[in-house]
């Protein structure tokens, strides 16, 4: 690849040399390439077109949108607001009260749910790895992959009738002479529930990954360490672990930058949380849609909306320049 | 090198990892295969246990219910709560249910097609215009709008209260092209160009040549989009104000949400009729995807995480 570009750029010198005469000689040797290749592939340029209109559209109108953030939007109005831009929906959120604990509750329970998953996932992976019988490693595969599958609608509505004071594990509770327990609407219980209910769904898609980076460890490791004597577990912490690196350092990134984000954690935490669990449930997101399409300050909710965004690259970027240094894998 | 090692007396340890040779394992090993079963037969117990649950509360009936029913096995076994859901208020479930089948179905064949558009000319590195196309569109993975930023665009295009609405913000997943592109990417170059040789154009190829060849990754992404679209109920909410037009997965919020619903019944719906509705909608999720299984695990293998 790297040989390819010396090459072209060799190429474009010699042109360059060539047309010497030529007024600005680099520049319409490029033109004139760009043009040649879209003669040549017209077709997958014509191919690219509608999409290329969509992303324009759907992603970076609203992107650019963000200047809600700072001019004032009339209802029916212009989508990018009118007026002189200001600070002052920043100056809003930024004293507002509601809004540092939507954003502590956002990073606690990010936090907590990436500290339990994280290592979980990896375990199972490294457990189903170990199992022998085809037959079986694919019913369990297939079985823990099932909570991926299903709509969040549900999953939260399984919740709620599996925790319901009429629930089995109120009713567990009660056979061990307990008192039984209303979890859903108790703030203290909250962060519990978000994060047994993340891993419960997704611990077996968390391994697909995993699993397809050991399927391509080569063999003749393993080899060479049964001749040096080591023992199963010695394997696992020095071939299997040192191999799958570079998709943990990736995975990890991805996490990382998605503490602040809303992610998967939106749907979930709008499902389940209400009023009385407000405390500890009400994060960013949540609180952006409440502010923004429930009581129609839009202005507010974007600043709010891009804060989030912008924390979000800058957690990404850094994340990703250590795991570049730390683990030499990037995602970009 | 090889005569070395069969010599050796390591020689019958060296295919350990071979499942199919049977060879003396240390106990610890044993003790550990053990475990691990029973790790494993509690992790697909505990993931299939709410499952199990509805079922069971939808064959239970209302009695049982109410006098805290809450086994494995239905008491009472009947189904007449499912006759129940499926023709209460003028058989409004099988309309949101057949909302979701056609929205479902549009929206995955325009996905995929769009998906395709994007990804196979990104997947040709030589393309020039690649060096700001890949650029482009992976940014948008980063960085986006953020809802306030749709919604205002959303009203402004009035798709409020139009299928449209329902399925446009999510017609092309970046994610999901990135997919595409790899596996695209790993389609030996030759064919293509054999292809060409035989006079095909550049659509021809990706027709006659790139799709035959791309089944597993065509097939995830079906299965992907599809669920997508089958469980949304959030673009729902936001621009899916008249009734007739509910996805069954925004109906089912509204009767799990309960309280607060605009469905006066939904208050007093007991779990019975609630488990029955999930079940329902459950059903043809839980038929599908083992069936593809071995594609999607192809297709996220290849995708790998990067980008």
């Amino acid at each position: 690849m790297r040989d390819k570009e010396k090459n072209l750029d060799q190429e474009m010198t010699e042109e360059t040399v060539s047309e010497l005469e030529q007024w600005s000689p680099a520049k319409i040797t490029r033109r004139k390439r760009f043009v040649k290749d879209v003669r040549v592939n017209w077709q997958l340029y014509l191919m690219v077109v509608v999409p290329v209109a969509y992303y324009i559209l759907f992603r970076y109108v609203p992107m650019f949108g963000n200047i809600l953030a700072f001019r004032k939007y009339q209802s029916g109005g212009s989508i990018f607001g009118t007026g002189a831009p200001s600070f002052k929906y920043f100056g809003q959120f930024i004293t507002s009260k509601p809004f540092w604990q939507a954003f502590s509750n956002t990073l606690i329970l990010n936090g907590l749910y990436l500290i339990v998953r994280f290592p979980l996932t990896l375990i199972f992976a490294l457990l189903l790895n170990e199992i022998r019988n085809l037959h079986w490693k694919k019913f369990v595969q297939t079985v823990s992959y099932l909570p991926h599958f299903i709509s969040m609608v549900i999953v939260c509505g399984m919740i709620k009738e599996l925790l319901s004071t009429s629930g089995p594990i109120n009713a567990l509770i009660a056979s061990w002479g307990g008192e039984k327990i209303p979890f859903i609407s108790l703030a203290q219980w909250f962060r519990s529930i978000f994060v047994v209910s993340g891993v419960w769904q997704s611990l077996g898609w968390g391994t697909i990954l995993y699993l397809a980076a050991m399927t391509g460890i080569n063999p003749s490791l393993y080899e060479a360490a049964t001749v040096d004597g080591a023992s199963h577990f010695q394997k696992v912490m020095h071939v299997t672990i040192p191999c799958i690196l570079p998709t943990i350092a990736t995975l990890l990134i991805l996490d990382i930058g998605g503490l602040v984000g809303s992610g998967g954690a939106f749907e979930k935490v709008f499902l389940l949380g209400n009023p009385m669990t407000a405390e500890t449930s009400e994060i960013v997101s949540t609180y952006v849609f409440h502010m923004g399409v429930e009581s129609g300050s839009y202005n507010l909710a974007t600043a709010i909306g891009l804060f989030e965004g912008l924390i979000n690259l800058i957690l990404l970027t850094c994340a990703n320049l250590v795991s570049r240094k730390v683990a030499k894998t990037s995602l970009w | 090198m090889s005569k070395s090692e069969q010599s050796s007396p390591e020689f019958k340890e060296i295919h350990i990892h071979n499942p199919k040779n049977k060879i003396k394992e240390s106990k610890g090993y044993k003790v550990f295969t053990f475990f691990n079963t029973l790790i494993m037969i509690f992790i697909a117990f505990v993931t299939l246990y709410p499952f199990l649950y509805l079922v069971s509360q939808s064959f239970t009936s209302e009695q049982a219910i109410y006098a805290g029913h809450t086994g494995l096995i239905p008491e009472g076994f009947n189904i007449k709560t499912y006759i129940y859901v499926v023709t209460r208020n003028d058989y409004e479930f099988l309309k949101y249910y057949l909302n979701t089948i056609i929205y479902t179905l549009i929206g995955t064949v325009l996905s995929l097609f769009f998906s395709c558009m994007l990804a196979y000319p990104l997947s040709k590195t030589k393309l020039k215009i690649n060096k700001i196309l890949s650029p482009f569109v992976i940014f948008t993975m980063y960085f986006g709008g953020g809802l306030i930023a749709n919604y205002v665009l959303m009203l402004k295009l009035e798709l409020k209260n139009s299928m449209w609405g329902f399925i446009l913000p999510m017609l092309i997943s970046t994610y999901y092209v990135i997919l595409m592109r790899s596996f695209f990417m790993s389609i030996p170059k030759d064919l293509e160009e054999a292809g060409e040789i035989d006079g095909l154009n550049k659509f021809g190829v990706f027709w006659h040549i790139a799709r035959p060849l791309s089944t597993p990754i065509i097939a995830t992404m079906t299965l992907f989009y599809a669920v997508m679209y089958w469980n949304n109920w959030f673009n729902a909410k936001l621009y899916l104000q008249d009734k007739a037009k509910w996805p069954v997965a925004y109906f089912l919020q509204t009767i799990i949400r309960g309280a607060g619903a605009s469905d006066p019944d939904a208050q007093q719906m007991s779990a019975n009729i609630k488990s029955c509705a999930m079940v329902l909608t459950v059903l043809p999720i839980i038929c599908v995807y083992p069936a593809i299984q071995k594609y999607y695990v192809q297709g996220m293998m290849l995708g790998g995480v990067k980008e």
